[in-house]
């Protein structure tokens, strides 16, 4: 049996690797008619803002070779209702959870950290993690992720408001010329770790109509036609901690990940954890999936602990 | 949304084809899907993966569900009828007999039944009438005095008028060309028949304007308009809130709800038609944390 263990940092460790990613899983109660939610490392909840947001209007989405555009606009109940109703649902069944947290200012996202420190199911909580790179914002000015200043800033102002013992995690764009400033930035500002990556901006143009196909024009792009660019992305951040370019904390692959192989193939780059996002859409029960391919392959391979396996194709 | 609705049973399962049909412009596909048979009420709905574990098209497809047959002769059944318009919807009615289908279900919130025996109206547009002959077969059980209006833009486009009469206590047939029935709309006869049969109900499957002209047609004659509606979905349990639509709940406010879950079946006067306009759903600026000036 293969030890699936992970160290996310700080001393938390979790059973095994596999999460849901942010947006993609809602909060908890909808998958767990597929699978028992309390079965993941870890459930990432969809990004929570100071206040309920409607999101955007609709066509929402349009269907990609391989995946799909997304243009959500981070609707949500608000971080109130989600300590309240979500949160304490989540502790109930016994998951680990492992919050993402937004906002259209570094103050908002102190403050929803705040909120989130102080209230009552926050024993569930194993680790923060914090969208600083959401392309569905009317001005893309305001991707954090996108300015090594604007990143650090926002990851410092969360850091501070939360127990040492909690981990947090920088979710970063790919979007970007040098991904390994971005990430060093967050780390020297305090982030624990880093989640990589979060979609891709893109657009779809309707042919019969002649127009964008997005109600908010552009949209994320997220499914397995983006796998590669998640590989990329990790494998040079990776690199850079090897070089010694910023401290060596773990990373959470995301992006395209669909079966155990994919998942390998992350944490063959150098995550240290894998969250499954859009392929829930194709098979609620993906995440559990992953896992049991994930565990079956290392096996197959001979890996006695999963963390053996993280970015071993470095060197290779 | 009600904590019963979302922890409402459903299931996932490999459903092997076993009948498949041309029906005038659609395909009518019969499913051995004995988990979904065995829950499903009308008005809900499935949601089926296209292509196979390594398709490159991702998302399901969602269709209402026609008829169920709990303990058929090769399990329980699954009947759905499917408009090829697309690379997935092809994809579907391509399946031959003992070909597989992945198939998530049943999903969604199902037609409410009145408690008395009202007379109820039951209009479906297109392929949108596939629910109603079920749900027709459940009202008349409750005592209830059923009457069908089924309208297309054409007669190969209308779906199941032989099994309207079989199934309720009168049909009217109409076509935009007139090439079935009387010509016109379906909201054309449906004042009559309203009140006429003193309904109650005037229940909806079809395409969005359709579904908000018989609810002004429904309000405009006493009667209670439930409408289900046929969003685009990525995936249909819940989680991608891609099948939003502006709702008003019962404190007033108006949110962007998801059609899969709180739906598809809405109260027509619920829903806020104002903010529909050619294939877009805008956000209303009085709705729950609508965007402030210059947008999210």
């Amino acid at each position: 049996m293969v030890d699936l263990s992970v160290d996310l940092g700080r001393g938390r460790r979790l059973p095994n690797p596999l999460m849901t990613a942010s947006g993609c899983a809602a909060n908890g109660k909808e998958l767990h008619r597929f699978f028992d939610v309390a079965d993941l490392g870890a459930f990432v909840t969809k990004s929570v803002m100071a206040d309920p947001r409607s999101g955007r209007g609709t066509p929402r989405m349009a269907e990609t070779p391989s995946g799909m555009l997304n243009s959500i606009g981070l609707q949500g109940p608000g971080i109130g209702a989600f300590v309240e109703e979500d949160l304490p649902w989540l502790k109930s069944v016994g998951a680990r959870v492992l919050p993402s947290i937004a906002g259209s200012s570094s103050r908002e996202y102190a403050q929803v950290a705040a909120t989130l420190r102080d209230s009552s199911a926050f024993d569930s909580v194993v680790g923060v993690e914090v969208n600083i790179s959401c392309p569905n914002v009317a001005n893309r000015g305001l991707v954090f992720a996108c300015d090594p200043m604007a990143s650090a800033d926002v990851i410092g102002l969360v850091r501070e408001q939360l127990p040492r013992e909690i981990p947090v995690f920088a979710k970063l764009s790919p979007d970007v010329t040098d991904i390994t400033t971005i990430a060093s930035a967050c780390v020297e500002a305090g982030a624990d770790g880093l989640t990589m990556i979060n979609t891709l901006l893109g657009m779809v143009i309707d042919t019969d109509r002649l127009r964008p196909q997005l109600g908010g024009v552009t949209g994320g792009l997220s499914g397995p036609g983006i796998r590669p660019v998640a590989v990329r992305a990790i494998w040079q951040v990776r690199q850079a901690m090897f070089e010694g370019r910023l401290p060596t904390v773990p990373i959470i692959g995301v992006g395209g990940v669909r079966t155990g192989r994919d998942a390998l193939e992350l944490v063959a780059a150098g995550a240290s954890a894998i969250q499954v996002g859009t392929a829930v859409f194709n098979d609620p029960s993906a995440p559990v999936r992953v896992l049991r391919e994930l565990c079956e392959l290392l096996s197959a391979k001979g890996f006695e602990r999963f963390s053996d396996a993280v970015a071993v194709a470095h060197g290779r | 949304m009600s904590e019963r609705s979302l922890r409402a049973r459903v299931t996932q399962e490999v459903a092997e084809v076993i009948a498949t049909r041309r029906v005038g412009a659609y395909q009518h596909i019969t499913l051995v899907a004995p988990g979904v048979a065995e829950l499903a009420r009308p008005g809900q709905f499935v949601a089926l993966a296209v292509g196979g574990e390594t398709s490159g098209t991702l998302l399901r497809r969602s269709f209402s569900i026609h008829k169920v047959s709990p303990s058929g002769t090769y399990g329980g059944t699954v009947e759905i009828v499917v408009s090829a318009v697309g690379v997935g919807t092809r994809w579907i009615v391509e399946r031959a007999p003992h070909d597989t289908i992945d198939v998530v279900g049943p999903l969604g919130k199902a037609f409410p039944l009145p408690t008395a025996p009202v007379a109820c109206v039951l209009v479906g547009g297109g392929y949108g009438s596939a629910p109603l002959f079920w749900l027709a077969g459940e009202l008349r059980e409750r005592g209830c005095h059923v009457e069908m209006v089924l309208g297309a833009a054409s007669e190969d486009k209308l779906f199941g008028v032989v099994e309207a009469r079989r199934s309720s206590d009168g049909v009217t047939v109409t076509t935009d060309d007139g090439s079935a029935g009387q010509r016109g709309w379906v909201s054309d006869p449906l004042p009559e028949i309203i009140d006429r049969t003193k309904a109650g109900v005037v229940y909806g499957c079809g395409p969005m304007g359709m579904l908000e002209s018989i609810t002004r047609v429904a309000e405009a004659h006493g009667a209670v308009a439930q409408v289900a509606v046929e969003e685009s979905m990525a995936c249909g349990v819940g989680v991608c809130m891609t099948c939003v639509m502006p709702v008003v709940g019962s404190d007033g406010r108006t949110r962007m709800v998801r059609s899969c879950v709180e739906g598809p079946v809405f109260r027509g006067d619920r829903v806020r038609w104002d903010a529909f306009d050619g294939g877009h759903a805008r956000v209303p600026d009085d709705a729950v944390g609508a965007p402030k000036v210059g947008g999210h």
